[in-house]
């Protein structure tokens, strides 16, 4: 495979590209540069799209038939590992590119589908419905009946900027990222900009943490370079924990030069000589596509003593974390990279002042990482354009749950919330949209009726709303509201770090009560229900404790998802405590079950199998459920070989 | 034993507190688990008292106290897999394998771990298998793999 360069493009690089980045480079270079974009091939390439997701789908035995074709038929062909484009239900994504042909996209390849599409490929025919779009150029030959890239509308309708390169460039490969314009952001920066004014752009541009906090970055970085020290430390927080986001894995994954780019600039900034990469120890693939980028870096000078001879010097490291949500909060973080439990520690003082081993430290998002690079080639006013007078540049977001395409998406801050419900294609056919749910555990559901706000950070709070991280869950009407809380309320209980009381037995306790109303009581007793009540009244009071009395955002907004779900959805948690029903038939201990007498052929199997005895009747003739003594649990239904048992 | 973790510990030469969890990773990636006798030695190496070793290692969902079974199951339960019914397969395997998360079985056959997001949220309900991903399951799709690792066993 493509993985690495000859020395001849070492050279080549080091001698006409790095020296003259910051300026402009002259057109015979220009046009050797653009030979590493493919923008014309020799020989045929074959882009295969490689990242978690993509495996999962079956992306490595797809690739592995790619080989097996190739020998087979003898066609020589270079294969090329790329990104992901975010349009994760269409993974594996595997392009050709035939010499003097547009690049064209082939949706779903499936091992077993290799030798179809590639000898239709090969013999220039492409069946369009198993293609999605071609990229564009003017001097390459179309594909007939295949859209163009930019008229594709998942790309069209977004405003692609951090997500620019994902899914086109090889994230093993630095020579391909300088070729699309990689690093003229920090050749420029270190010949023209000191760490002061470096921060003044940055905070100037208004870009905000986008970890779901929202904290000026430039702010963040003046004071930080403003506190006496002899050495300063630069976080990038790659523990991206939250369940069902995954935008930052698959950015670290298909861009990972980008980050390091980032994170280089960000370091020069505060003056500090040593970044660290927190990233979780399960994602696996970002953390060696990460390694290997930072090799290369530092194969080519970008990275390590004297950077670009500018006389400026870093170094980064890894750091694998061993799992813990909690330590997405900064001092925990911090607390998690010197050795000791990730528990978030009192603030003031802040990081930027006493931070890890007491020098003061940075955090940032990755995603704020990515955006850094693009505001100091193109400066602050171009990133003041876009985005809302609070919030600027855009968001990326990850969209799954319920929606009919599971996609990351990247828009600009202040379009309104339907544009990714749009994006992402809205609910599976025949399925009604009930709300989206943002933000992960201590997020909120937003019904549709309240889809018009924009994506803002100071307009959503104005309406309760966290913008949270970007994970993006969709909802149909199958989605039991009461069992969502439950999950998250659950997920809060386990990764509770355990430091203040109120978050560690409040979760707990929340947890206790959902659980209790989507369940069949033990007993019928009057005092048993009267508990359950209590529990219900108290949810509110608690969880404004928890609210009050937590140190970091986890406790402060974990009952978040609960109050929301309770305002907005109150008909459905009423239904579960009076009516012990589940609309969505999602609480299963809620059901109630039934024998249709005229399948049931009396063979007596369910009553044996019960185990609260509540099927009664004689053999040979149907049986009966008594109600009161169901507990739901659905043991008659599995056994049932007449398919006789049905709940409602 | 004792002789690996010796060869990783003499690396960490002159280590402070902050390569305790680089240290405790890479034990786990070489003996597969922790036990009380990697835990002694790692605390007297970094001269940190054993009781702050184990507290350390019980708080990060990383570090494991039990071997891992033959097959280990890592279940998803991000909140796409458990919204397309990721709860009935941890249901299903809890049920059938007779082990609850964070568990080996006592033929030491299966072990179960459930993770909160996998990051391949199109696929879910997701489990995979010693590497191998098994998407889009139901419970009784998990019930003919299943049937087919024991035979296979």
């Amino acid at each position: 495979m493509n993985h690495s360069y000859t020395l001849a493009d070492k050279t080549f690089f080091c001698e006409q590209v790095l020296p003259l980045l910051h300026a402009e480079l002259n057109s015979d270079t220009q046009k050797h540069l653009s030979t590493y974009r493919h923008e014309r091939v020799k020989k045929t390439v074959i882009y295969i799209g490689i990242t978690t997701s993509s495996v999962v789908a079956g992306a490595l035995k797809t690739l592995k038939a790619i080989e097996g074709y190739l020998e087979e038929n003898s066609v020589d062909a270079i294969i090329v590992p790329v990104g992901s484009y975010g349009l994760c239900s269409f993974e594996p994504i595997v392009e050709v590119q035939l010499p003097g042909k547009k690049r064209v996209a082939f949706r779903n390849v499936t091992y077993d589908r290799v030798e179809f599409l590639l000898d239709g490929a090969f013999n220039s025919f492409v069946q369009p419905d198993t293609a999605l779009f071609q990229h564009n150029s003017d001097i390459l030959e179309p594909w007939p009946d295949i859209p163009v890239k930019d008229d594709f509308p998942f790309f069209a309708k977004q405003d692609r900027l951090l997500l620019r390169n994902i899914g086109i460039i090889n994230p093993e490969n630095l020579l391909e990222y300088i070729s699309f314009g990689g690093y003229r952001a920090l050749a420029y920066t270190l010949r023209n900009q000191t760490s002061d004014s470096v921060c003044r752009i940055v905070e100037l541009s208004g870009l905000r943490g986008r970890g779901g906090g929202g904290y000026p970055t430039g702010l963040k970085w003046r004071k930080t370079l403003s506190v006496a020290a002899t050495e300063r430390i630069m976080i990038c927080n790659a523990d991206e924990s939250d369940p069902g986001a995954f935008m930052d894995r698959l950015l670290v994954e298909s861009d990972p030069f980008r980050i390091i780019e980032g994170l280089t600039i960000s370091a020069y900034a505060i003056g500090a000589n040593k970044a660290i990469i927190y990233i979780r120890n399960r994602n696996k693939l970002a953390v060696d596509r990460l390694t290997l980028a930072m090799e290369q870096a530092y194969d080519f000078g970008l990275l390590g003593y004297n950077i670009l001879d500018s006389g400026y010097s870093l170094d980064i490291s890894i750091f694998q974390g061993p799992g813990a949500y909690v330590c997405g909060e900064e001092t925990a973080l911090i607390q998690s990279l010197e050795g000791k439990r990730g528990t978030p520690s009192i603030k003031p003082p802040y990081p930027n002042e006493v931070g890890l081993n007491g020098k003061p430290t940075v955090v940032n998002n990755v995603e704020t990482l990515a955006s850094i690079p693009d505001i100091l080639l193109n400066g602050a006013d171009w990133f003041m354009k876009i985005g809302t007078a609070t919030s600027k540049g855009t968001k990326i977001f990850s969209v799954n749950g319920k929606a009919s395409l599971t996609c990351v998406v990247e828009i600009s801050m202040g379009r309104p919330l339907s544009a990714i419900v749009e994006l992402a294609g809205g609910v599976k056919p025949d399925c009604t949209l009930k709300a989206i749910h943002l933000g992960g555990p201590s997020g909120v559901s937003v019904t549709p009726d309240e889809l018009y706000l924009p994506v803002d950070f100071d307009e959503l709070k104005v309406h309760g709303i966290p913008l949270g991280s970007g994970g993006v869950q969709i909802l149909d009407q199958s989605v039991c509201m009461v069992d969502l809380t439950k999950f998250f309320m659950h997920f809060i209980r386990n990764e509770s770090c355990g430091k203040c009381i109120p978050c560690r037995e409040g979760s707990s306790r929340m947890y206790q009560i959902l659980n209790e109303i989507s369940r069949r009581p033990d007993s019928s007793d009057k005092h048993h229900t009267l508990e359950r009540f209590k529990g219900v009244i108290q949810l509110e009071t608690l969880a404004e404790v928890m609210h009050d009395t937590s140190l970091c955002g986890l406790g402060q907004t974990a009952s978040k998802p609960l109050l929301k779900a309770l305002k907005a959805f109150r008909d459905e948690f009423e239904e579960h405590i009076f009516d012990r029903s589940c609309r969505a038939g999602v609480c299963r201990d809620l059901r109630t079950f039934y024998i249709d007498t005229e399948k049931c052929t009396g063979c007596a199997a369910c009553a044996k199998k019960c185990p609260t005895n509540a099927i009664i009747g004689t053999p040979r003739s149907p049986y009966f459920i008594v109600e009161d003594k169901c507990t739901g649990c659905g043991s008659c239904m599995e056994v049932c070989k007449f398919a006789s048992v049905f709940y409602r | 034993m004792k002789r690996s973790i010796e060869a990783i510990l003499e690396q960490y030469d002159h280590a402070g507190m902050d390569s305790l969890i680089p240290i405790l990773q890479e034990i786990q990636n070489k003996t597969g688990c922790l036990n009380e006798e990697s835990i002694v030695m790692v605390g007297k190496h970094l001269g940190i008292p054993t009781s702050k070793v184990y507290g350390l290692a019980t708080f990060y969902n990383q570090f494991k106290f039990e071997p891992k079974g033959k097959f280990h199951i890592l279940v998803c339960n991000g909140t796409s897999c458990r919204l397309n019914g990721s709860k009935w397969i941890i249901d299903f395997i809890e049920k059938n394998l007779k082990i609850k998360n964070g568990e080996t079985s006592r033929d030491g056959t299966f072990s179960l771990e459930v993770i909160s997001c996998m990051g391949a949220c199109e696929s879910g309900p997701l489990i995979s298998i010693n590497e191998e991903y098994y998407c889009n399951l139901t419970p009784a799709k998990l019930g003919e793999v299943l049937a087919g690792l024991a035979e296979s066993e």
